[in-house]
Order: structure tokens, then C-alpha cells, then sequence
């Protein structure tokens, strides 16, 4: 004797995006915190030291925030033109800037003037940055021309004079006090040594480089140019080991999280996307309101400050613990686990004789119903509020067995006004979903067939039909609209593929 | 053309268990069915076969405990046959030849030496009207005995096997036919007849199905077309009868049966539910529900323990009083067709086709048994007519049988077709196969054909789908992206269409590196590694019907056969046509583990087999009319253990078997001399203690001791069963005093005898000997027995010597010389 087979409730495949471990990382962020600066913002950066503060260069101003302040701890506003790239000394103590006016502004963190003021570029200074020694400044200007400068004596060590087009981004190496790297608008990433007087190594990134990122290990180099991100490997002398196309727009600035693990890139198409560094696969997708210009990730990714063109820097600070553990102590208000394990666990001993219970198989209600042959009551119970409104699945699984039975005309048939309204506010609120609509269409025809005699008797009912049949009339329109777009996208494609391949006689 | 004298078709198992009532034995242990030529004996507890009484050489319409002896059983045959049997030792007692076909045999303890057999009206087979006659058995003694005594009883009667019953103390016997109830009672000579009105207001089918009588009391329960039973009283009266009416089934009665003791009515019908009624108290009822298949037969054990349920799915279901199924025995599922083709599990090497409704089922070739159901589309199965159900429609295997797809379908009138495709992998835990991947609607039509990629080797497998909507699909089982708790699944890697014709048939090259389709007249040749057209193939005008890719030495060659009644065969080096023949081929097939096909050829209504290899000009077998009509189903079995034939026409039967199913779904097989020889000879079954309960353990066990005492007994000479029986022989002679024996001389002949090798007949004298060795033990019903193995012993000799009267005379002597002394029996009994 078989026993009953329940209902089959089809899963349908989930839409939206999948929950993953890091889907659940990333979105552990609280709502961010958006403060209004004077203009777009072009440069975000960590000061390496605790508490990390971060610069935040934006129009004539650099602005340094704490951790948790709304409000700038400190702000340099000495510049006479746009300020350019503010960036922290790895021992926090220094902050350089370029500007617009050529000139290259050192300054204390703790000071209000510029220390040191590097004269020398001719345009605008678009890249600074500290070699690991901590003596010397790299820069990178508008003139074409990168040049290391000595901070003690502050004068110019040299210059390199070998793009041939604006220089918009550099790094130094963080192991190696003579090495750096520079990007230009030429689509050149040029590897420099200090040692030496020329390039020594040069890549091509295909577009205008906008950011350059190096692994910790510095084997690894990351550029951004254009709609690319590329990975080069440094060590096989520039090989280029992947390039990723996920944005539409140019992609302006590069970050890594703190583990190494992922790599973010944020872009003008106002979105910051997630790699996995091992597969470079896209992991998540973070959605901004403009244009984002600057990214930074706070140490152990404590916060994510993005900087956008309309002037206003986003923060999201990622929630603590305790508050994660709140939102799901929440939910925790079941009967202890060991409820039921009660006396499960009770291991017999050796002269005990053992009565073997057949297990019983437990069934939802409508299966009961449904093993009963009662299959208006079946009905009814896949149409409760909360399977219908939370499992809609549930219902349609119902409601498709019923058909299967060749039952569902007397399942739906003899219902009173609540009844009759209740399935028909079901209807409109699944008819039209492509997942439901091959099952719930031929028990709409059912209803209507059956209940057409009792059509204006009921205001209630007859509010539900004029419901049904608005939807009804949309959907129609929209598949109309759906089709004509497809038929025009047939022709194009049939146009691309011109030479067309002659069809057999059939 | 080649010979093929020692090649023959023969019926492989399969046969129905459900075509007649089962029979319990009285202790209830063993349970007798009609199955095919055959009586099968099965223990009711084990559910394995102990016996097969075989013996009719045609359908076996019934079979009945003997009411005189209850370890002995009647059953009759269409061949005009009634047999009686000792079933538990599986010895065939006595044959009546009655002459006319035979269709229903009845007995009553109260009717001593009268059988009652249901015989057509007229000599003639044809005849649609029966008659229920009286056998008279004759007192001879012999095996075989002509009977050809009988007397009618009732003319027109239904041939139903379950419209006639003797009622309470043999008194009567009622018949149902059509709307008529027929009542005779052998006191008086008189029948009573009682009609019904065909039909009455409400539109309800009045004809009688079955009926049956109360044990105790005038009561006739019958059932009814439209779901009804009536219990039926005081009917020895012509009008004064009266009859109440049970209603419950929803649809016609197949089968009512009181309980010995008459307490409990039982019933069954289309819906699967056993229902037991109580005598007296109607409205109490109790069910036993989802019994897989409609009741077409119900028996019950003459202690009442123990009922038996036959099902129209070919199924014996032993209920322990109405509580719980105990056992089941299933045979073949035979439905209306096979929508899947017929397939070899690599794995368990049973075949597998469609079963229940829904299932799948995984058949035995060799032990006649099916081994399990795979319960496919997992629904609760609705018994009711007219509805619409999802069907197993396409299946497949990979090479290794790690995994099966299946497709079902099911399609209403008026909405569109649901289709699913499923994946099954095989675990190896439960040893059986567990969903995977459901894919609903993997096309938007009908999916023509589906095949597994064939690489032994890699590690990833590939199913490819076609359908009628023009596409072709290849599925591929892809690692689940980023969540761990998924396991890995199928998912669509590729989808192919050519010029939007309906693609028909699809075939992997044996090393999965080549993708054969056909669409209509084109075979496109497809690369599964990049996906790209190779080449198209096409010789018009027919559209494809089979395709088929050469194996091993002819891997080369890709095989096809047009609806124009062409079999080509390409070159797929130079892609050209190598050679066609023009031949109506209805089904082509090669061997998985040679390089031959086979092509099943309709011509003029019948259809005749060629094996051939594509590379060589001539068949290798063919073998005219195999069968009448179509044979589409056929399968390549490989065989357990190699045959050792050098014979040219019979080597392709060497690595594996070909089965196939006619139109009338009866599964055939090629066999060999060889074989069927070899076959006879293990036909010998092993003599079961019936203390010991038939498990297949206990079978393992008992082959084991029984090759043990085999060695021992090859020490002692070559020829195994000659001598254990030649020894008991000599330790006879040799315990009798000698005083007691008659003289030596006398004995000396026989002695010599019994020693000799017969070379032409050695099955039949093992048989006959063996049997004297069972009529020694049994010394109650030695007359009888007696006479039956003497009987076999004379016609097995008659051939060979000219004085088998001397020889019946010298046994009985030695026998009347056994029965003065017992003492040496009963220490040879214990040796």
C-alpha cells in the first residue's frame, strides 16, 4: 500500500539576485550618511594611522573627517584653485596636494598652512603621492611630465618627460622606494625607476587611464580606463592577465578590500561593483544617486566613502554586531530545540525490546483535504490569507492539482460573495505572472463561466470582475507593445545578417 | 541467405500473473497463480517463486485446490487439459484430456469426483456461447487419462471465471450473465432464474460482474457495472426473492468474495480500495486504500488469515486480514504501448519501460521478476476513467547508469502541453535513482528523441533533447555558481535548430565526439565540443526515421533509415554514401558491445530480422517472420556470462541479447540450441524443505551446499545424478535380508540397468527416478503415485526397450518386497 503523495509545490527559480555570503557582507552597511561638499568630489583617502581619518578633496578644499563625524576634524582651504588628490603620508603626519595651479602643496596634518610648496609643473597637478621612504613626492601633472621631488630641501630630483598626454593617475610602490607607476590619458601605464632616467617598463592600457591600484604583493597591478578595468601582471613584465568589462560608463577609481579578497571599482554609471579577486567574477553591485568620481575603503571595511560629481560624499559605516545579533534575536521566539528532541535520543539497552512505530506521515492540511476527496475545503485552505498573499505558489500548486483531478470546477463553483471575492483578489493580484499564469488562466475562464449568471447581483463581486478586467486590458496592451518591439528587433537583426543563407526547397 | 535452424524466437517471462484468481494454499504459505503455459507457485510470505508447474501447452484458465487433498491442485488449460498437481513438490500427478478448450474450472467438496469446467457451447473454438458441463473423473489410475464424461449443468453461461459459485454446502451453483442470475440446485434439478432491468431511472448498468456465495447462509453477493452490490435471499422461491443493494465503488465491481466463515464480504474494483463489508451490519465498512493498480481477482485463505488481491497491473498483493499488505508479487507491467523505448539499466542490467502509470519499471530479464518501480512523476494517482493523466514519455541512460532522464508529458483537450524533463542520479546508498533536476517546459512541443553522450571516460556527461518545435537542446550538468547547500544540477548549455525543421531523431557517436540529427530528409552532423555544423548528410526523398552510429570496428560509418524504405549507410570519413539497400525498416539498433545492427523489416504483414555489420556486404543472420505485425520496440541485453558459440549465424548472440516486444506486447527473445539445452538441463529445481522458508538467502545457501555435495559426488564418478541414486539402490539390496528378495538373477537385470547412461533420453529418466525417490517417502498415497511415475517411466522407456512389461512387474515386486520391512527404510530416510 503506497501512501498518499503530496501536492507537488513547483519552486520556481528565485528572481532578483541570489543570496551569497558576500551578498550578506556587503549589505551589512547601515544607511549612509551623505554630507553636501562645495563641489564634485575627486579624491577620497585613508590616513594609514589610527583612527583613520580620511581626506576628502573636493573644489578648493580639502576636508579631513573622522571615523564618525559628520562634521570636517580639519579642513585645508590655502588653495587658489581646484585642489587635486590630498593624500596622507603612511605615518599620517603629512598630507600633500596638487591644484590646478600648478603648484604642489605640503602640509602638516595638525597645521593650517602648507609646509612646502613645490613649484615646477607648468599645468595643472592632477597625481601626488609619497614614496615609501617618505622623502620624496611624486607627481604627476596636465604638462605631461611626472617628477620627484625631495621634501627636506624641496626641490625637483627629476623629471620624466614621456607620456604624451595628461597624467591622471600614479602609485608608488609601497616595498620599493625607487618605484612608481603612472597612467596618462595617452593609454600608457609607464613602470618608473628612480635609479634610472627613463621608463622601465610600459603597458597599454587601450584607453585613457583614470585610476591605477597594486596588489599588496605589488605583483599585480590594476588599471581603469575607459569602461575596462585590467589586471597585469607585473612580474611577467606587464602581461596582461585579464580585462573586465562590467561598467557602461568610464570607470574612475579603484579600491581593494582590506583582506584582498575583492576588488571594488566605482565608474560614472553611478555604480560601485565587487570582484572576486580569484575568478573576477562580479559579487555585488552597490547603487549610487550620481556619477561617482572618488571611492575609499575604510580599514577592515569599516565604511565605504564614495565621492560623486553633484558635490555630495556618501558614507556607510558597516553595522556593529550587536545590532546584527538584535535583528535576528527578533525572529528566535520558537520552542527550544531540545523540545523536540525529547527522549529521541534515548539509546536502548540490551534487553529491551524494541516496538516499532510506522511513522507517521505528516501533511499539510490541503493534503489532507485533498486525500479526503474534499476538494472545495482544499480550495479554501490554499486560499487563507497568509498562503495566499505570503505563498502564492502554494495556492497555484493547489489549484493546478485540483485540474490535474478534472476537480477544479466543483472547487470553485458554489462560493458566497466573501468567497467569490477572495479568489478573484487573488486572481488579480497573480493572473498576470508569467510564473502562474499558465495554470491561473484556465481557472479564470472556469470562474467566469461558472459565475457569469450571478454578474451584477454583488457590488463586491462586481468591483473584483472590473479589477480583473482593467489588468486584463493592460497586459493586453503591454503584449501588443512587447511584440512590436520584438518585430522590430527581428528586422535589425535580419538586416546584420546580411548575407542570408538560401533555405532548402522544402 | 544463412541458415538459421538452431536459432529460435521464444517467449521470455513477462507472462501475466493476474489473469486468473490467485489460489492460497491451505496453511496459507504458498500461493498458485495462472501464468501463462504455466502454474507459477509462490511462497506468500517471501514472495519468490518456489515452482513452476509447467506441463499445459497453452493458456492455463484456471487453477483450484483440490477438495479432496488440499496439497494437491487442478488447473485447466485451453489446451483441453486438466492437470492435477502436488504443488509443493512441483510433481505433476495426473493429466484428464477433455479435448475442447477449457475456460474456468470449478469444484466443491460436496461434489466428490465431479469437476465442473466452463466449455464453449459448440465444438468449435470460435464460439461466443459457454456451457458449464460436469467432468466426471474417471477412477483410472493412470497419469494420463482420457475423461470424456461429462454432462451439461447450465447452458449460457459467462465465460467470466468469477460470474459462477457453488453456494453453501455445494447445494446450488449460481451463474451471472449479462443481466440475468442463474440459480441451480442439484437436489431438486431445477434453476431458477432472476433478471434485472438493463437500466434503470438514474441511467445505472445493471449487468452482473461477479458474485459469490455465502459460506453459511443462502446469500449471493453480486457485483454490477455501475458500482453496486446486491445481496441477494431467498431465491429458491421464483418470485418471492429478495435482494439489498451495497453501494460504494464508483465504477464496475471486478470482484466480491465472501470470507470462509462468512463474516465479512470483500469487493473491489477500478478504485483500487479494498472494501470489507460486514455480514449482517452493511454500514460498517473498512478500506484499504492506494493499492497501486484496479483489483481485477480477490482470494482469500481457507483459514481466512490471508487475502489475496490480483491487479490489473500485473500484481498479487497478499493483505494480512485486511490490515496490512504483507507481500507483493510483481510480474511484467504490460500497458497499452511503451512510450519509452525499451532499455537496459547498465547498472542493474534489468530492462526498464514504462510500468504503472507514471513509473518506470526495472525488470529482471533473467529471474522473471521485476525489481523495482521508479516512481517518475510523483504525483497521487487518481483512479478514475477519462482522466487525464501525465505519462512517461521519453527516458534515457548514460553509459555507466549514473544517471537517467526521463520526460513526462500529459496534454488536455483544450490547454496547452506540460512537459517536464527530469534528471535522476543513481545513489549509490539506496541503490536506486533520486531527483536531481526538474526542467518543466525544457521545449514548447513534443520532445521526439533524447540521448545520453556516450564517453566512457569523461567526466562530464550530455544529454541532448529534440523537439518538435524545432529546436534541439543539449543539457549539461553545471556546478551550482555560489551556494553551497545546492548540489550540482543540469542546466541548457546549448540550443541548435537547422533551417527550422522539425528535428526527429538524435544519436551520439560512440566516442561522443560526433552529434548525428535528422531533420526530415537532412542528417546534420553536429561537433559537441564547439557546437559547430560539420557537415550535412541526405539522400532524398524520405524523411529519416532511425539513426543509428556504426560501434566499434565501424565507428565510421553512420546508418539511417528514410520512411521511403531506404537503409543508407554513410562514410563519415569521405561523408559519402558507402551503400544503401531499399528495405521498409521499422526499427534499426546496434549492440552496444559489437559492431553489429539489427533492422526489423515490415514486409507484408509480418516482420523479418537482419543482423548485419556495416562494413561487410552480407547479414550476418536473418531470419524471416519473426513476428506478425510492427515490431518498434527491441533492445540489445548484454548477457551475464559470454556464450562460447563458433557458429557464424548464432556468434552475434554471443556478447548480449535481443529482446523485443510484438504488437500484442509479448516479449520475445532469440535463443540457441546450445542454450536451450543447457537451459533444460538446470531446469531441475532444488527440492525445498518446507521447513525452511524460500529466501533468496536460503536459494544462495542452498546452491552452495548443493555444488558442495556435487564435488563430493564427482570424486566419486563423473556422471553426477546417476549415481547418489544408484547408491541408495544398492544399499537397498544390500540392507534387505536376502531371504526377502526374490532371486538374483531376477534382480540382476535391473541392477545393470540402473547403472546404465542413457544417451537419448537421460532428462526424462533422471525425472522418473527422481520421482520413485519421492514415492519411497510418501507411502499414504502410493498407489497413486505409483502409477503416475511408473506411467512416466514406461513411456521414457518405451523407446529403447522392448520389455517395459517385465519391468513395470519387476519394480511392483520390488516394491511388495519394501513394504514387509520398514526398519531399513527409516535408516535410510535418516542417512
Amino acid at each position: 500500500m503506497a501512501s498518499f503523495k503530496p501536492t507537488k509545490i513547483q519552486v520556481y527559480p528565485k528572481l532578483g539576485e541570489k543570496v551569497t555570503q558576500d551578498t550578506l557582507y556587503w549589505k551589512n552597511y547601515k544607511a549612509p550618511v551623505q554630507i553636501k561638499e562645495f563641489g564634485a568630489v575627486t579624491n577620497i583617502d585613508f590616513s594609514p594611522v589610527a583612527p583613520h581619518n580620511y581626506a576628502v578633496t573636493a573644489f578648493t578644499r580639502i576636508h579631513i573627517y573622522g571615523p564618525f563625524s559628520q562634521e570636517p576634524v580639519k579642513s585645508f582651504t590655502r588653495f587658489k584653485d581646484t585642489a587635486y588628490c590630498g593624500r596622507f603620508r603612511s605615518d599620517g603626519q603629512l598630507l600633500v596636494a596638487g591644484c590646478e595651479d600648478s603648484v604642489v602643496r605640503l602640509f602638516d596634518v595638525s597645521g593650517k598652512v602648507a609646509l612646502r610648496m613645490f613649484k615646477g609643473h607648468t599645468k595643472a597637478v592632477r597625481v601626488t603621492d609619497f614614496t615609501s621612504d617618505r622623502y620624496h613626492i611624486l607627481t604627476g601633472s596636465d604638462d605631461y611630465t611626472c617628477r620627484l621631488w625631495d621634501i627636506p630641501n624641496s626641490t625637483e630630483l627629476t623629471s620624466y618627460q614621456e607620456h604624451t598626454d595628461y597624467i591622471r593617475c600614479g602609485i608608488t610602490s609601497k616595498l620599493n622606494r625607487d618605484l612608481f607607476i603612472t597612467g596618462s590619458y595617452d593609454h600608457t601605464l609607464k613602470l618608473f625607476d628612480a635609479r634610472v632616467n627613463k621608463s622601465v617598463m610600459t603597458m597599454d592600457h587601450g584607453q585613457p587611464v583614470e585610476s591605477l591600484l597594486l596588489y599588496p604583493s605589488e605583483g599585480l597591478l590594476v588599471s581603469a580606463g575607459g569602461r575596462y578595468v585590467k589586471v597585469w601582471d607585473l612580474l611577467k613584465g606587464g602581461q596582461p592577465l585579464v580585462s573586465l568589462k562590467n561598467h557602461h560608463k568610464t570607470v574612475t577609481c579603484l579600491c581593494l578590500s582590506s583582506n584582498g579578497q575583492r576588488l571594488l571599482s566605482a565608474s560614472l554609471d553611478r555604480h560601485v561593483k565587487v570582484y572576486n579577486t580569484t575568478n573576477y567574477k562580479v559579487v555585488h553591485n552597490f547603487d549610487y544617486a550620481a556619477s561617482i568620481l572618488s571611492l575609499g575603503l575604510a580599514p577592515d571595511d569599516e565604511s565605504i566613502v564614495v565621492g560623486m560629481t553633484n558635490g555630495i560624499l556618501s558614507i556607510k559605516h558597516r553595522k556593529s554586531s550587536e545590532e546584527t545579533k538584535e535583528i535576528s534575536g527578533q525572529q528566535k521566539r520558537r520552542p527550544a530545540y531540545r523540545v523536540f528532541v525529547k527522549g529521541k535520543n534515548y539509546v536502548p539497552k540490551q534487553d529491551d525490546y524494541l516496538v516499532s512505530k510506522p511513522v507517521k506521515q505528516h501533511l499539510a492540511k490541503y493534503d489532507k483535504q485533498l486525500k479526503r476527496f474534499n476538494v472545495s475545503k482544499a480550495l479554501d485552505t490554499a486560499l487563507e490569507t497568509w498562503t495566499r498573499f505570503r505563498k502564492p505558489e502554494i495556492t497555484v500548486a493547489v489549484i493546478k492539482e485540483l485540474d490535474r483531478r478534472g476537480t477544479l470546477k466543483n472547487a470553485l463553483a458554489g462560493r458566497d460573495e466573501r468567497g467569490l471575492s477572495q479568489l478573484l483578489n487573488f486572481l488579480v493580484g497573480n493572473l498576470v505572472d508569467p510564473r502562474f499564469a499558465p495554470v491561473l488562466v484556465p481557472a479564470t475562464e472556469m470562474i467566469l463561466d461558472i459565475y457569469q449568471s450571478v454578474i451584477g447581483q454583488s457590488p463586491v463581486v462586481d468591483v473584483q470582475l472590473q479589477r480583473l478586467q482593467d489588468l486584463l486590458e493592460r497586459e493586453i496592451g503591454y503584449q501588443q507593445d512587447l511584440l512590436e518591439v520584438l518585430g522590430m528587433l527581428d528586422t535589425m537583426a535580419k538586416m546584420n545578417t546580411s548575407p542570408l543563407t538560401p533555405h532548402p526547397p522544402t | 541467405m544463412v541458415e538459421h535452424g538452431d536459432i529460435r524466437v521464444v517467449h521470455r517471462g513477462g507472462s501475466k500473473i493476474n489473469f486468473r484468481e490467485p489460489v492460497l494454499s491451505h496453511d496459507s504459505r504458498l500461493l498458485l497463480c495462472a501464468s501463462g503455459e504455466c502454474v507459477k507457485v509462490f511462497s506468500s510470505s517471501t514472495e519468490e517463486c518456489v515452482h513452476d508447474l509447467q506441463g499445459h501447452t497453452d493458456l492455463v484458465t484456471g487453477v483450484l485446490l483440490n477438495p479432496s487433498n488440499h496439497l494437491q491442485a487442478y488447473s485447466c488449460s485451453a489446451d483441453g487439459t486438466v492437470r492435477l498437481w502436488d504443488f509443493t513438490d512441483g510433481i505433476l500427478i495426473k493429466t484428464l484430456v477433455v479435448g475442447f478448450p477449457i475456460y474456468s474450472l470449478y469444484a466443491s467438496a460436496h461434489h466428490n469426483g465431479v469437476l465442473f469446467i466452463v466449455i464453449s457451447m459448440a465444438s468449435d473454438k470460435r464460439s461466443e456461447l459457454f456451457q458449464l458441463a460436469a467432468l466426471h473423473l474417471p477412477q483410472s489410475g493412470d497419469q494420463l487419462v482420457e475423461a470424456r464424461e461429462f454432462s451439461s449443468v447450465l447452458g449460457d453461461v459467462s465465460s467470466n471465471p468469477a460470474a459462477i459459485a457453488f453456494g453453501q454446502g455445494g447445494e446450488y451453483i449460481a451463474s451471472a450473465k449479462g443481466l440475468h442470475l442463474e440459480v441451480y440446485f442439484f437436489k431438486k434439478q431445477k434453476s431458477y432464474r432472476f433478471s434485472l432491468k438493463e437500466d434503470n431511472k438514474k441511467g445505472a448498468k445493471n449487468t452482473f460482474t461477479c458474485l459469490s456465495c455465502h459460506p453459511k447462509d443462502d446469500c449471493i453477493a453480486t457485483g454490477h457495472e455501475d458500482g453496486k452490490i446486491r445481496l441477494w435471499r431467498n431465491f429458491n422461491h421464483k418470485r418471492e426473492y429478495t435482494y439489498s443493494t451495497l453501494h460504494w465503488h464508483h465504477s464496475a465491481v471486478s470482484s466480491v468474495r465472501f470470507t470462509p466463515e462468512g463474516t465479512n464480504l470483500l469487493s473491489g474494483g477500478v478504485e483500487s480500495v479494498l472494501v470489507q463489508w460486514r455480514y449482517n451490519q452493511e454500514t460498517q465498512k473498512d478500506f484499504l486504500p492506494r493499492l497501486g493498480a484496479a483489483i481485477t481477482h480477490i482470494a482469500v485463505s481457507p483459514d481466512g488469515e490471508l487475502f489475496c488481491t490480483a491487479h490489473s497491473d500485473n500484481k498479487l498483493t497478499v493483505i494480512q486480514s485486511c490490515v496490512k499488505v504483507s507481500a507483493v508479487i510483481q510480474g511484467l507491467v504490460k500497458g497499452e504501448s511503451v512510450r519509452t523505448d525499451l532499455m537496459v539499466d547498465p547498472r542493474s542490467k534489468a530492462l526498464v519501460l514504462n510500468g504503472k502509470p507514471g513509473h518506470l519499471q526495472f525488470y529482471s530479464l533473467q529471474r522473471d521478476k521485476q525489481l523495482y518501480n521508479l516512481d517518475i512523476v510523483q504525483q497521487e494517482y487518481i483512479h478514475e476513467s477519462g482522466l487525464q493523466q501525465f505519462e512517461v514519455v521519453k527516458a534515457a541512460f548514460d553509459t555507466r547508469g549514473n544517471w537517467l532522464a526521463t520526460v513526462e508529458e500529459r496534454k488536455q483537450k483544450d490547454s496547452t502541453l506540460e512537459l517536464n524533463l527530469k534528471l535522476w542520479a543513481y545513489d549509490e546508498q539506496t541503490q536506486s535513482f533520486v531527483l536531481n533536476t526538474t526542467v518543466s517546459g525544457p521545449h514548447e512541443a513534443r520532445i521526439t528523441a533524447m540521448c545520453f553522450c556516450h564517453t566512457a571516460d569523461s567526466q562530464t556527461t550530455m544529454l541532448v533533447s529534440a523537439s518538435q518545435d524545432g529546436h534541439f537542446k543539449a543539457w549539461q550538468l553545471a556546478e551550482a555558481a555560489q551556494t553551497e547547500d545546492e548540489g550540482p544540477f543540469w542546466s541548457c548549455d546549448f540550443v541548435g535548430a537547422y533551417h527550422s525543421l522539425v528535428p526527429e531523431c538524435c544519436c551520439f557517436s560512440a566516442d561522443g565526439s560526433l552529434l548525428a540529427i535528422s531533420f526530415q530528409e537532412v542528417v546534420t552532423v553536429w561537433s559537441p565540443a564547439s557546437w559547430e555544423l560539420l557537415t550535412t548528410l541526405s539522400q532524398p526523398p524520405g524523411a529519416i526515421r532511425d539513426l543509428c552510429f556504426g560501434r566499434q570496428s565501424c565507428s565510421k560509418y553512420l546508418l539511417g533509415t528514410t520512411a521511403k524504405n531506404l537503409l543508407c549507410c554513410w562514410n563519415l570519413l569521405t561523408c559519402t554514401l558507402e551503400w544503401s539497400t531499399s528495405m521498409d525498416v521499422s526499427l534499426l539498433l546496434s549492440d552496444p558491445l559489437s559492431e553489429n545492427m539489427a533492422a526489423f523489416c515490415s514486409h507484408a504483414g509480418c516482420t523479418d530480422l537482419f543482423v548485419f555489420k556495416p562494413s561487410e556486404p552480407r547479414p550476418l543472420f536473418s531470419h524471416k517472420a519473426i513476428c506478425s505485425g510492427k515490431v518498434t520496440r527491441a533492445v540489445f541485453a548484454p548477457r551475464e556470462e559470454m556464450l562460447e558459440s563458433c557458429e557464424e549465424s548464432s556468434q552475434w548472440l554471443n556478447r548480449s541479447q535481443l529482446y523485443f516486444l510484438t504488437q500484442y506486447m509479448d516479449l520475445m527473445t532469440f535463443i540457441t540450441k546450445a542454450e536451450e539445452d543447457r537451459l533444460m538441463a538446470s531446469s531441475k529445481r532444488l527440492v525445498i524443505d518446507d521447513s525452511v522458508a524460500v529466501t533468496p538467502f536460503y536459494l544462495l545457501l542452498g546452491k552452495h551446499r548443493q555444488q558442495q555435495q556435487e564435488k563430493q559426488d564427482r570424486s566419486f564418478s563423473a556422471e553426477r545424478n546417476q549415481l547418489p541414486q544408484g547408491s541408495v539402490a544398492i544399499k537397498e539390496l544390500l540392507h534387505t535380508p536376502a531371504h526377502v528378495l526374490p532371486s538374483a538373477s531376477f534382480l540382476c537385470s535391473m541392477f545393470v540397468r540402473s547403472l546404465l547412461i542413457s544417451v537419448t533420453d537421460s532428462r526424462e529418466e533422471k525425472k522418473s527416478e527422481e520421482e520413485e525417490m519421492e514415492s519411497d517417502k510418501e507411502e499414504e498415497s502410493e498407489c497413486e503415485m505409483e502409477a503416475s511415475t511408473m506411467g512416466q517411466g514406461q513411456t521414457a522407456e518405451a523407446q529403447e526397450t522392448a520389455a517395459p512389461a517385465l519391468t513395470k512387474a519387476q519394480a511392483r515386486e520390488l516394491r511388495r518386497v519394501k513394504k514387509l520391512d520398514h526398519s531399513w527404510l527409516s535408516s535410510l530416510l535418516d542417512s
